[in-house]
């Protein structure tokens, strides 16, 4: 394909609003500029939007280890009692059968942090290679999917929340939330703000019309 | 800063388009990288603020009733979103409890909230007052509204208990169900086109 670049919004000194989107002049002389329409802070790109990055998502990728290893409720019963940790509850859910829920929640809680984690890191350091439009496309794809699937991540809180809600039996018998779900609820949270200081420009900055 | 009409910026790769105007139901994607830039919805203020308005009436139902409850041998228990915010709460966990309270309650409730203030003086043909920080809340809350995972929550903690005992669904279900498909739709609706519609209020 031919076609050529549209300009971008950084060679004509324009910026959009992040919110409304408003597009204004940019005038380098303020010190704190805002959207004339909504008030919301005006900045061409996310400032310091790398290094954030990757300051959340490692510090995600060194939490999701407690995250993974502690257990995250605590069953209590006249029969028995016993911990279990993020994986033990999908294996529970496999030996009682439901096969399809122990692969969602096994897909939620490890599948999707491990890959946005690689994705992430992967996108902040391949933007300096292949530089063809069409590796491009598939990064800013990829972006989008990470963003968007993100927050599934935070399935199994709620559960062990659900769980510790419902089952408060006394003695009888009864579900306590322990330290492995904060730390994960934690991990689902940092990689959130991960995706959200991206600034998915930086994979288009360098690109000029190749033909 | 010095305002421009009839342009968009890509959010994804800061290409430049002048803008045109959709059908209901059209979206424009960028040419260069193909994420959308912009959609019309099929939605009108008026119908934002009916949404809105029974996204409010389905969080209080939501929140009355026991999204499902238990029997083992003559014991009942049930569980609210509110039984499940104290439960972690009183046991240490205060951490998950907060981020229960934020994402499933006051998300959506302010989210409910801004959007009818909004719509509501769009109803009235006046653009509302404080808009631009309303849509500066929105644009933050977005991420953070997780109903529809809290859904699958639920199902998932049914399955578990199911075992061991004997689970009804009860009516804050069905509340959060369809609570679920008002904050989609509302979240998918484009506020900006507030501006555009309705004239600056006169000081």
């Amino acid at each position: 394909m031919s076609q050529s670049r549209p300009p971008s919004a950084h060679s004509l000194g324009l910026v959009g609003c992040h919110v409304c989107h408003q597009v204004c002049h940019n005038s380098s002389t303020l010190v704190r500029p805002a959207c004339p329409r909504c008030g919301a802070r005006l900045h061409p790109r996310k400032p310091d939007s790398v290094m954030r990055c990757w300051a959340l998502l490692l510090t995600a990728v060194i939490l999701f280890i407690p995250a993974n290893i502690l257990p995250v409720m605590r069953t209590v019963s006249l029969l028995h009692s016993g911990d279990s940790n993020i994986l033990g509850g999908v294996l529970q859910l496999w030996a009682m059968g439901s096969l399809d829920l122990a692969l969602l929640v096994f897909t939620a809680s490890i599948l999707v942090p491990l890959l946005k984690f690689f994705s992430l890191a992967w996108l902040l350091l391949e933007r300096y290679h292949r530089k063809g439009l069409e590796y491009r496309r598939k990064r800013g794809k990829l972006f989008r999917l990470v963003e968007a699937m993100g927050y599934w991540s935070m399935l199994d809180v709620f559960v062990v929340a659900l769980l510790a809600g419902a089952i408060q039996l006394g003695s009888l018998a009864r579900i306590e939330p322990l330290p492995g779900i904060i730390w994960f609820g934690l991990v689902v949270v940092l990689t959130m703000l991960a995706s959200m200081s991206f600034d998915p420009r930086l994979l288009w900055d360098d690109y000029k019309e190749s033909r | 800063m010095t305002a421009t009409s009839g342009l968009i910026i890509c959010e994804h790769c800061d290409s430049v388009y002048r803008r045109k105007s959709l059908k209901k139901g059209e979206k424009a994607r960028c040419q260069l990288c193909g994420a959308v830039l912009y959609r019309q919805s099929r939605l009108t203020p008026e119908s934002v603020l009916a949404l809105s308005l029974t996204g409010l009436v389905l969080l209080i139902f939501a929140n009355s009733w026991p999204v499902f409850a238990i029997d083992m041998q003559g014991i009942h228990s049930s569980v609210t979103l509110w039984g499940a915010i104290s439960a972690c709460w009183q046991q240490g966990a205060r951490l998950v409890s907060v981020l229960l309270g934020f994402t499933l309650l006051a998300a959506p409730l302010l989210q409910c909230l801004a959007l009818a203030w909004m719509c509501g003086f769009a109803y009235t043909g006046r653009r509302a007052p404080a808009l631009g920080d309303l849509s500066r809340l929105l644009h933050a809350l977005h991420p953070w509204s997780m109903v529809e995972v809290w859904m699958l929550g639920v199902f998932v903690a049914i399955v578990k208990l199911y075992s061991m005992f004997e689970v009804h669904w009860e009516a804050g279900l069905w509340s959060f169900a369809a609570l679920m498909l008002v904050v989609t739709l509302l979240a998918s609706w484009d506020i900006n086109q507030l501006w555009d519609d309705l004239p600056e209020p006169q000081p």
